[in-house]
């Protein structure tokens, strides 16, 4: 094993930022259309992060046009451009599947501030 | 070279540039010294006889020991396994040579054969996807297989019908996979898809059709 985890390091990239879930993230969306290539962008909260190793993968959830979209993305993908942290949110549990069936104010997310 | 003897190191994911994700089992595999050569006949192929890793001095054994010896091998090897030598036209390899990974191309056909994980002695549903039956209703037949076949005549039961017994730890053949990419430099096989066996298990890659 510990000679897989070695070279498996090695796809991995470093140059996303620490987020965590309950956390508002812009992610920077690699789309090709035809021959052209550009970024797109998908924000909201990040809901849940799974997996470890090169497999992570973390899951952004938003409300567009009053339907919940989710996604999900492999973290050391490259589709994935970029990710920046939008708002930090003060979340007590790892998994934050339970904003499915929250609406309107309930669904919102109490910024986390440091200190 | 028709093959190679490597051990499986585990599974990870490879990324496509346009993020495309494919699983992949990574192999270490040899380099593996060239032990004995036996010629061909007449509807036989040639024999190649490869050797992996090196075996601890007091575990090789002097028969191993000489084997090796005769091929120019100092260490004598832990492993060994024979290849039949598909293609006529190609020259030999001599005794000594060393056989690297670097015989195989990325998209190339392989078959790996290793020995399965045992699961100790299974029943059929286990072991054979037998359906069982159902839960509830009163029902007792829960993982039974249910009949084994006709009465009094033939007054047993056929050769070959499914049972529970000991599962795993056989040899397995898995062909038609695809090699993802070869590392030559650390020795190391991604072969696209599950290959058979535990980690660190010895597995030989072969090419398909060979």
């Amino acid at each position: 094993m510990d000679r897989l985890a070695k070279f498996a390091r090695e796809g991995m990239r470093e140059d996303l930022p620490d987020f965590r879930p309950g956390d508002t993230v812009k992610v920077m969306v690699r789309v090709r259309e035809g021959e052209k290539e550009r970024l797109q962008a998908f924000e909201g909260v990040c809901v849940a992060k799974k997996g470890g190793g090169i497999s992570e993968t973390f899951t952004v959830r938003k409300v567009s046009a009053g339907v919940g979209v989710e996604r999900i993305f492999p973290v050391h993908s490259p589709s994935v451009g970029s990710v920046e942290i939008v708002r930090h949110g003060k979340v007590r549990r790892a998994k934050l599947y339970y904003l499915r069936r929250l609406t309107g104010k309930a669904g919102r997310i109490k910024e986390h501030r440091e200190g | 070279m028709e093959g190679i003897i490597g051990r499986k190191l585990g599974m990870t994911q490879l990324f496509g540039a346009d993020g495309t994700v494919t699983p992949v089992t990574v192999i270490a595999a040899g380099p593996c010294p060239v032990v004995q050569v036996r010629e061909g006949g007449e509807g036989r192929p040639a024999r190649v006889q490869l050797g992996f890793e090196t075996a601890k001095k007091a575990r090789a054994g002097k028969a191993r020991a000489g084997h090796a010896a005769k091929a120019g091998i100092e260490a004598a090897p832990r492993v060994l396994r024979e290849f039949a030598w598909a293609d006529a036209g190609v020259e030999l390899p001599k005794p000594g040579a060393l056989i690297t990974v670097a015989t195989f191309a990325e998209g190339q056909q392989v078959k790996v054969t290793g020995t399965s994980k045992g699961r100790g002695f299974q029943g059929v549903v286990h072991r054979y996807h037998f359906g069982g039956g159902p839960a509830s209703h009163g029902n007792t037949r829960f993982r039974k297989p249910g009949s084994v076949g006709p009465g009094t005549d033939p007054s047993r039961v056929i050769k070959g019908k499914r049972m529970p017994g000991h599962m795993g730890a056989a040899r397995v053949t898995q062909i038609r996979l695809t090699v993802a990419k070869v590392d030559a430099e650390r020795n190391l096989l991604f072969v696209r898809g599950a290959v058979p066996g535990p980690m660190r298990g010895i597995v030989t890659v072969r090419k398909e059709g060979a």
